[in-house]
């Protein structure tokens, strides 16, 4: 099968759930009686809908090609920036490193994937962004809190741009015996991640008593990632022939996206919460904002990047 | 038109100006929106938060010294925001300021106003000016309602050349009381309030 007929019938598998959702979550909405069961309704189908946005828009993206599916995911880097700097306060000090960040850094690093330049992509922000950027706020000659002012940047721009730029870089791989399907290998990372949150969701709604940490995030429990967890993993290694991994390989690699993706939202979940903020942003109605939605891909890409890059390549 | 639509466009991809009406309605009522300012963005942010039919009625008042000063800032602010214009430095002592102002009120239209008379760099408003006190003396049924603008500070600070496209909202509250005989430093600070209060 080709590459595109692959991702065809997977496009077609993921419509055919979404369709199932809509339905189930349509008929709840008619049956919901209580003020909180059409709470909990309201917000299950608003995620529906946004599933619907999501996919498409990725859908379409693929179908473009590698020079779309790169400036989807800069699109997608800026928006989750520009709403971690809304939260964390930065001083007059810092402005130059921010527009740098935004106009400079951001689309250098996608123009290095585009140019596949992987040893400068890998350590333009670990090196020279963790150095320069300082250097640009140090001119403003603010000291008041100046290393939690450059910590707090060099978080954000780690996050939201060094991280989340892993998942366009795998269509850079070259795995022998997969060549002209890595973008297959980037809608199955991306497929791991979101179906272990939202089967972490549905567990952890249906089962879940005991709380993971609940100062940090209180809707994971225990009960919820077990269960997201393990199904989320056997659907990956299901999933092996869209790899090119052997089922057992694919299941020790969807373990580690799961595993990372379940550290991602929680670690994020803490910085939020340190920040004082209970969402990203709203631009994604019912998940909140764009981070809220990118949270665990942004720890499982870079990982799931360089152990492809290592054992397989 | 395509101006206006151009600089919408702009405004909303790099600061989002979202609205948030906290205490009042967009309604076509004749008003005056009186904001804290902090940056060269906060009129098209103000401006691009209305709806499109209250758009076409209001009016942003800008500084002359500044966008009346070179052919493109005058594009900007005449084609694009229809701006009235105020000169900040009074050229004669019997010449009246606030008359272009007036003129717009009478003619029905809306107006979007920054008291402070200039950029500032902290989040808070600074001690506003006074001529918000006559033009609400003057036109006792405009509604003044305040607005308060998130976040531009950070955006794009007085002395920057670049901004950082920061998520702004704007916050519409309640329009102002009108206290019959209250003096003109107690209107201006209740005024000031309003607009902190939304912060």
């Amino acid at each position: 099968m080709s590459a595109q007929d692959t991702f065809n019938g997977l496009m077609g598998g993921i419509v055919a759930v979404l369709l199932l959702s809509s339905l189930v979550g349509w008929t709840l909405a008619r049956r919901a009686g209580s003020e909180s069961a059409r709470a909990v309704v309201d917000n299950l189908n608003a995620r529906i809908k946004a599933w619907w946005v999501m996919v498409g828009v990725f859908a379409v993206a693929f179908v473009l090609g590698r020079t779309a599916t790169l400036l989807m995911f800069a699109l997608i880097s800026w928006c989750a920036l520009r709403e971690f700097m809304t939260l964390t306060p930065t001083r007059p000090g810092d402005h130059r490193a921010l527009s740098v960040s935004f106009f400079i850094v951001l689309p250098l690093q996608y123009a290095l994937i585009a140019d596949q330049w992987y040893a400068l992509f890998s350590i333009l922000i670990p090196v020279y962004g963790f150095l320069l950027l300082p250097s640009l706020s140090v001119l403003a000659q603010d000291t008041e809190h100046f290393l939690e002012r450059a910590a707090k940047i060099q978080w954000g721009v780690m996050l939201t741009i060094y991280c989340i730029s892993h998942v366009p870089a795998l269509l850079l791989l070259d795995i022998p015996g997969y060549e002209g399907r890595n973008a297959l290998l980037l809608f199955y990372l991306l497929l791991v991640v979101q179906l272990s949150d939202v089967l972490q969701y549905v567990f952890g709604k249906l089962f879940g008593r005991r709380k993971v940490a609940p100062a940090v995030s209180p809707s994971k429990t225990v009960e919820g990632l077990i269960g997201g967890a393990l199904s989320a993993t056997a659907i990956g290694a299901a999933m092996w022939w869209i790899t090119p991994f052997t089922p057992a390989q694919a299941a020790a690699m969807s373990a580690v996206i799961v595993a990372m993706g379940f550290l991602g939202g929680l670690v994020l979940s803490a910085v939020k919460r340190s920040l004082g903020a209970k969402d990203w942003g709203s631009m994604i109605h019912g998940h909140g904002g764009m981070m809220d939605r990118m949270d665990s891909v942004s720890f499982a890409a870079p990982v799931f990047f360089h152990v492809t890059r290592y054992f397989f390549t | 038109m395509l101006i206006s639509a151009l600089l919408i466009g702009l405004t909303r991809a790099l600061v989002g100006a979202a609205p948030r009406w906290m205490g009042s309605v967009p309604t076509a009522a004749q008003r005056i929106y009186f904001a804290n300012h902090s940056s060269h963005i906060d009129t098209l942010a103000l401006w691009s938060a209305l709806p499109r039919a209250l758009r076409r009625r209001t009016r942003p008042v800008a500084a002359a010294d500044y966008w009346n000063a070179d052919p493109v800032r005058r594009c900007i602010a005449v084609r694009g925001l229809n701006a009235v214009f105020i000169e900040r430095q009074r050229s004669e002592a019997t010449k009246d300021p606030l008359a272009p102002l007036a003129e717009a009120l009478d003619a029905g239209d809306s107006l979007i106003l920054f008291p402070e008379g200039t950029r500032n760099l902290q989040a808070l408003p600074a001690p506003f000016k006074a001529g918000l006190f006559h033009l609400a003396e003057r036109f006792p049924d405009v509604e003044l309602v305040p607005v308060y603008l998130e976040n531009l500070h950070r955006c794009m600070p007085k002395g920057s050349v670049f901004p950082v496209p920061l998520i702004c909202t704007v916050r519409f509250g309640a329009p102002l009381a009108r206290i019959a005989g209250e003096t003109r430093a107690d209107f201006l600070e209740r005024a000031r309030r309003a607009v902190t209060e939304l912060a």
